[in-house]
């Protein structure tokens, strides 16, 4: 065979009896958003603007040179400021480069917008959905310096970049952090190998660091830190949501300046969406918004600890 | 200088890091939220057998190590080294004791053999999965006991020491596991 492949692996990854698991739980996802009268929407995997993100890789469709979502919020934010309400999508999405146990470049994403909702208000929601699925338990709300401190790190929001070095270094649990991560990524190293192992078994991680803000509108109180919020549960990364920044001349600056550490990387360099920053001209409707990845929710329902048994056919087999 | 990237990780892959050759036992993408994504592995020495931690940057590159899997037909042992073949082109290698180690108490002459060489030189040796060797001693076990499960130690030609079911003799030729170091079956002629 022309992949290499033996032909041995064209079953599906997931047992058959799973994979009806799955179109319930499907059900019980649509159930959910049909009792609060939030309504299914579809948009296009592929369009014709990038995204900027510099952590977040797109695939490209090659003969029409457009970009496959790496999530439907762009589009999605369309639909809000042309006035059609809440609203969910459960829809196909892409990451290149992303493949792991817990990650497969292609995967399913939920994501949905509430207008008038908060950042603290939305989490509830998130909860009580996520309760649907792994039963309720204790559900912990922690801020991103908090996780950091009682993890036994300094303080992520004043701590300079050799302070969370010798962090590092005190942690020998933890291999030693790759050098050149400088101070933006070495949080980030502190906190998928120190600070995410120590989370409680379901946890909101909230209050991010304004420069991990993405789309989110940063703190009224506390212009440190934005209103981003993640869900942890039993460590795994299920859902990442924001109170919306609504402001299109502030989002235009966070593109443009990921823009330019992508070229200073000798990153591709997307260009803008100007549809969404035109939409958001017009006018965004106050309204928080979450992304959650069904196919890892799924897995943690069945007590795996992999994607591939609730995926019909990974990436390798597809 | 040959190199890979880190979304080309999987078990097996074979890296230079800090000077010395290691292969990738466990790899793991890491990437919580929207952050930088890092590979987590666990690396064994493939000089020492240690095993340790380390993380990368996602996408950053990383030293190939020279070092080749070939297989090779095992001569016999001069007393200190090793000696193997390569079928193909007849050349010979010898392996120091500590590149075979415990490995070396399943080698029989002829048998092919996994020889991971580094820089061209052997660096360890894995016998075949399944071996066929003679049992030089053991104890008289009951005679017609097919069916009990009672075990005792036999000694293989090579020195090896497995457990057998009690109806092994003296001079059977038995096939074992390498891998477990248990005994499998008679073998069959």
């Amino acid at each position: 065979m022309r992949d290499g492949s033996g032909g041995d692996d064209w079953p599906p990854s997931a047992d058959v009896t799973r994979l009806r698991q799955r179109a319930d739980w499907l059900k019980t996802v649509r159930r959910f958003f049909a009792a609060r009268e939030v309504i299914e929407v579809e948009t296009p995997l592929l369009s014709q603007a990038g995204v900027t993100d510099v952590h977040v890789e797109s695939l490209r469709e090659r003969d029409t040179g457009r970009w496959l979502q790496t999530s439907p919020e762009y589009a999605m934010k369309r639909l809000l400021a042309a006035g059609l309400g809440d609203c969910y999508q459960i829809t196909r999405a892409f990451r290149a480069g992303e493949q792991g146990r817990w990650h497969n470049p292609e995967f399913t994403l939920l994501e949905w917008y509430r207008l008038g909702f908060d950042a603290d208000r939305l989490i509830d929601e998130v909860a009580a959905l996520v309760g649907e699925f792994l039963g309720t338990t204790e559900v912990v709300r922690e801020r991103y310096a908090d996780a950091f401190i009682e993890a036994g790190l300094p303080d992520p929001l004043v701590a300079g970049e050799g302070e969370l070095l010798r962090a590092a270094a005190a942690h020998p649990e933890a291999a030693p952090p790759p050098p050149g991560l400088g101070r933006s990524g070495l949080l980030d190293w502190l906190f998928s190998q120190i600070v995410v192992p120590a989370l409680p078994a379901r946890c909101f991680v909230t209050h991010y660091p304004a420069d991990q803000a993405v789309l989110a509108r940063l703190d009224r109180h506390d212009p440190r830190v934005a209103a981003r919020f993640e869900l942890f549960c039993d460590g795994v990364e299920l859902a990442n949501g924001f109170h919306e920044l609504t402001d299109a001349g502030e989002l235009r600056c966070r593109f443009e300046s990921d823009q330019s550490v992508r070229r200073r990387t000798g990153q591709r360099v997307p260009d803008i969406d100007e549809r969404l920053l035109a939409a958001m001209t017009a006018g965004l409707p106050d309204c928080a918004g979450v992304a959650l990845g069904l196919d890892r929710l799924f897995a943690l329902a069945a007590g795996d600890d992999s994607l591939a048994g609730v995926m019909a056919f990974p990436w390798d087999r597809a | 200088m040959a190199s890979y990237s880190t979304n080309q990780f999987k078990s097996g892959l074979k890296l230079m890091l800090d000077g010395e050759p290691y292969t990738i036992v466990e790899n793991e993408f890491v990437k919580p939220g929207k952050g930088q994504a890092f590979n987590r592995v666990k690396v064994r020495n493939l000089k020492t057998g240690k095993v340790i931690d380390r993380t990368f940057k996602s996408g950053e590159s990383v030293e190939a190590a020279d070092v080749m899997e070939t297989e090779m037909q095992y001569l016999y042992n001069d007393g200190e080294f090793y000696h193997f073949m390569a079928p193909e082109t007849f050349e010979q290698h010898s392996a120091p004791p500590e590149a075979v180690g415990d490995s070396g108490k399943w080698l029989k002459e002829q048998d092919i053999c996994s020889v991971t060489l580094y820089n061209g030189e052997p660096l360890s040796v894995e016998p075949p999965p399944h071996v066929t060797l003679q049992v030089t001693q053991t104890d008289p076990g009951l005679k017609g006991d097919t069916s009990s499960g009672g075990s005792k130690p036999a000694t293989l030609e090579t020195g090896a020491v497995v457990q057998v079911p009690l109806f092994i003799q003296e001079g059977e030729v038995l096939k074992v596991d390498t891998r477990t170091g248990e005994y499998i079956s008679r073998a069959k002629d």
